[in-house]
């Protein structure tokens, strides 16, 4: 089955420190894949690679075939991989309702004439946004806030909302850079259920950067571990849980089984 | 797309109303302060299209006005030179020259658009402080080059002869394009600020304003979701640009007013700056309303006007550390807590 | 001569702007006005001294003596600056700041305008170097007041150097330029290390004043348009330069001042400001970090 996601030996240097080193990844359409390793590892630089912010030295990186390298973030977006952010970064004085909102804005079609003019194919455009945002809102529990501003929300709904944001600009893969951050035990089960049902019934394909391991043993499919920027093991959950390497990289962390 | 059109239908009305009765009214000193707030009104809600709406910093706005005054300017001056063998103003509501006023205002915004665009595009690639250094640089450079101009020739028959180019460059000088024929109203002005108005709220009301807002708010984050952060921040200061030139073009045909490089300086960028800041920045109403103080404040407090810098300058200060989001913020007047009715909600729909 | 006499002021001038934008990634605009009270506290000192009598003829000491006390008063200007209008902003949006920075710029500009000031006529400044041509070397004059004022300027300059390159303050300040966070971290005392590079970027500014005064003794007001264009070009040789980078301020001064200087000698003295912005728009074209600088990407 070929991949959805196609990630072939990608690498980046900062100065001196090469921080990817020949990261490769297949994720077939609807995986749930993770990717661990210690802080520092260069987690979040693939994401950041794969999302056009950098672009890597060497390597491919192709979504459906299509070749993404050189590409820049919003136009990555429009070919439909979007992301979340490790530091949560909403429009935070924008309402909750028009964080989800601007995510609409690339799948529709926007001048500044229809727009001022009111044209019926802007204003049909404009009240189909709003019908689609407030659904996924009141997907994800948010609706009945939906008019606060973004920054007054609970730092659980934040994460919430900046996947729901991920999730309107209608992708193909979603990044989620650390979503359990923070989180307790309650709140963490919640958020395996959440991403299943991104998987499942939006029909999202899933990476998943976490810390949290009984997150990530308990939903992915296949797990990737980075030391250093280097791949030191890429399989199921079980081979990598008993991998010496993956165990000696994250010296003296003793692994969670979820409760 | 009839209901979409009353508010504009509104505001000219507005307009006429205000040309008819307001000189009988008020008497002529209150009528060219109006017109002065109108034309404040539109600089600053078009600056607030820049450095509010996308976050960006631009200082030299006063430089598209100037672009749009003296190229508006010059067609109605040596225009008239050559349709009519003289500059003086042809009475009528759309007589031969208003009309040519009209269009040379328009050019004049189209022109100064232009430059928006020369200015924009290579600053706005980069990080936000460039831009502000930029339009410093550009306002600065026009004032110099406007500076260098020849003299306005006052002669028909001089007009006739003279070149295209020559016409072109001969605007004055430091001593500023004199001679304009007065073709501002109330009625045009407050057209133009219906107009301007009408735009700067549906485009904020809508998926285009939420995108430029979303640049603001964090531009990383707005890129990952799809927005062309860059080309939408060039989009907005070319709109800006356009409206400034507008400006520009009322300004210059304004009675009481001499179209001169000082004016239109940096001083008067920051005049349009401090309307921003002070009325919120991402607010249309914020703007109007710092507009209208900040036009009638140097004329109530004239015998302290070597203070007004100065105390500007502090406000500004103190805003930035005390209250940086200015009066109202992000908010329009209509959506303060305690007159926000039941429907209506921060963002939803309006005008 | 002129263009090294002139590049070096540029460079002292862009030092402060470069410093500034190395550890708070912003652009200081109220530093060019430093540099205008500068030049006017060296004026109102000259004055004060009873220089601007005809025949006055004052030591050499008395020139150092008002260099030093304008470099101290701004440099307590930019201590007191920093410190009461950008430090309540270290974590507000860089726009605030920007916004701030231009209010500052204002204030100082027309305070420095009010009768109880500087006033709004220009001055002259009196003379504390005899204008004699040293020497004609190929065809150039060499002037001593040129001589004095880069001899001065490179002086600070290696003095400059010397501390940010060969002292513990100065490690720490290139630390905070290059990690903030972790600067603190390491028990750096970010605070101590902004104010005293304001500070230093304000003396320097200071000092560009009193040789500008000592070259151009006419002196506009405060807020006129001359010293707007003039810290805008010093702007430009610290971007040229690369922005952040110390020696780039430098060299970016100087290339500065001999971009100018032919230009208007060869092309149009008429279009001389143009030729500093022309730069200006060509290096944020085509390579925005400059000569010496290095693009820093933001972490995202």
């Amino acid at each position: 089955m070929s991949a959805l996601l196609d990630v072939s030996g990608i690498s980046i240097s900062f100065g001196g420190l090469k921080a990817v080193s020949e990261f490769s990844l297949a994720i077939p359409e609807r995986g749930l894949f993770g990717l661990i390793g210690p802080n520092g590892a260069g987690k979040t630089t693939v994401f950041n690679l794969l999302t056009g912010v950098y672009r890597p030295d060497e390597g491919t990186i192709r979504l459906a075939g299509r070749d993404l390298v050189g590409l820049k973030p919003h136009q990555i977006a429009a070919a439909g991989m979007s992301r979340t952010f490790q530091n949560i970064r909403l429009f935070p004085d924008l309402s909750v309702l028009d964080n989800v909102r601007v995510a609409c804005h690339v799948r529709g079609r926007h001048g500044i004439a229809s727009t001022v003019l009111r044209f019926p194919a802007h204003v049909a455009q404009e009240r189909g946004i709003e019908e689609r945002s407030r659904r996924l809102l009141a997907l994800f529990d948010l609706d009945a806030r939906r008019h606060e501003a973004a920054r007054s929300l609970p730092y659980g709904d934040q994460r919430r909302l900046e996947i729901a944001r991920a999730l309107a600009t209608e992708p193909k893969v979603i990044l989620l850079d650390e979503p359990a951050a923070g989180m307790n035990p309650r709140e963490t089960h919640a958020l395996a259920g959440l991403i299943r049902r991104l998987r499942e019934e939006f029909g999202v394909t899933v990476l998943l950067i976490e810390h949290d391991m009984g997150l990530v043993m308990e939903i992915c499919d296949r797990i990737t571990v980075l030391d250093y920027g280097v791949t030191i093991a890429a399989g199921a959950r079980d081979e990598v849980q008993k991998n010496p390497r993956v165990i000696e990289a994250y010296l003296g962390q003793p692994t969670e089984e979820a409760s | 797309m009839i209901r979409s059109a009353a508010p504009v239908a509104a505001g000219f009305a507005i307009a006429v109303l205000l040309q008819l009765a307001a000189g009988s009214v008020v008497g002529p000193f209150a009528v060219k302060l109006l017109m002065d707030i109108g034309i404040n009104v539109v600089l600053a809600v078009s600056l607030n299209l820049v450095n509010g709406f996308t976050g960006q910093f631009s200082i030299g706005h006063a430089g598209f006005m100037a672009v749009g005054g003296y190229v508006a300017g010059c067609i109605t001056y040596y225009g008239s030179f050559l349709l009519w063998g003289g500059a003086s103003v042809r009475p009528g509501l759309l007589s031969g020259g208003t009309l040519l006023f009209l269009g040379a205002c328009l050019v004049g915004s189209l022109v100064a658009s232009g430059a928006g665009f020369l200015v924009g595009l290579p600053s706005l690639r980069l990080r936000g402080d460039y831009l502000a250094i930029v339009t410093l640089g550009f306002g600065e450079i026009l004032r110099v080059m406007l500076q260098r101009t020849g003299d306005v020739l006052t002669d028909p028959a001089s007009v006739k002869g003279a070149a295209a180019t020559t016409l072109a460059t001969s605007l004055g000088g430091s001593l500023g394009f004199s001679g304009l024929p007065y073709y501002t109203n109330l009625l045009w002005v407050y057209v133009f600020v219906t107009v301007t108005l009408v735009v700067a709220l549906r485009l904020k009301f809508s998926s285009y304003g939420r995108a430029f807002l979303s640049i603001r708010e964090n531009e990383i984050a707005a890129e990952a979701v799809g927005v062309n952060t860059t080309r939408l921040k060039v989009r907005a200061f070319v709109l800006a640009a356009a409206f400034a030139g507008l400006a520009g073009g009322l300004f210059a045909h304004e009675v009481g007013v001499s179209l001169n490089p000082r004016e239109l300086g940096f001083q008067k960028s920051f005049d349009i700056v401090i309307m921003v800041v002070l009325g919120g920045m991402g607010s249309v109403s914020g703007a109007v309303l710092a507009a209208i103080v900040l036009t009638l404040l140097p004329e109530a407090l004239r015998s302290f006007s070597e203070f007004r810098m100065p105390i500007y300058a502090l406000a500004l200060i103190l805003m930035m550390i005390l209250r940086p989001q200015g009066l109202l913020g992000l908010r329009e007047v209509w959506e303060l807590p305690w007159l926000r009715r039941r429907s209506a909600g921060g963002g939803t729909e309006t005008a | 001569m002129d263009g090294v006499a002139v590049g070096s002021l540029y460079a002292l001038i862009a030092l402060g702007y470069t410093m500034v934008y190395g550890i708070l990634q912003f652009i200081n605009f109220a530093h060019s006005d430093v540099f205008v009270l500068g030049a006017w506290l060296s004026y109102t000192l000259a004055v004060a001294f009873g220089y601007a009598a005809a025949g006055a003829h004052p030591p050499l000491a008395a020139g150092l003596l008002i260099l030093v006390g304008a470099m101290a008063a701004c440099g307590l200007a930019g201590f007191t600056i920093e410190r009461l209008a950008y430090r309540p902003l270290r974590r507000a949006p860089r726009l605030n700041v920007l916004i701030t920075a231009i209010g500052v710029s204002l204030l100082l500009q027309n305070v420095g305008q009010l009768k109880w000031f500087f006033g709004t006529q220009p001055q002259r400044m009196p003379s504390l170097i005899d204008d004699k041509i040293l020497a004609v070397v190929a065809g150039v004059q060499i002037h001593l007041v040129d001589l004095a004022g880069a001899g001065t300027a490179l002086l600070l300059m290696l003095v400059l150097d010397w501390l940010i390159f060969r002292t513990r303050m100065g490690r720490a300040m290139r630390a905070v330029s290059h990690d903030t966070a972790v600067a603190a971290l390491m028990g750096i005392n970010v605070d101590a290390v902004v104010s005293f590079t304001f500070v230093l970027g304000s003396s320097l500014a200071a000092a560009a004043g009193f040789l500008y005064a000592m070259k151009y003794p006419g002196l506009n007001q405060p807020a006129h348009a001359t010293w707007v264009l003039l810290g805008l070009k010093a702007f430009v040789a610290a971007v040229i330069g690369g922005i952040g980078n110390v020696r780039g301020a430098m060299l970016g001064g100087v290339l500065i001042g001999f971009i100018e200087l032919f230009g208007a000698a060869y092309l149009s003295p008429h279009l001389r400001d143009i030729y500093v912005f022309s730069i200006l728009i060509l290096v944020l074209l085509l390579r925005p970090s400059g000569i010496l600088g290095k693009a820093v990407a933001e972490k995202v």
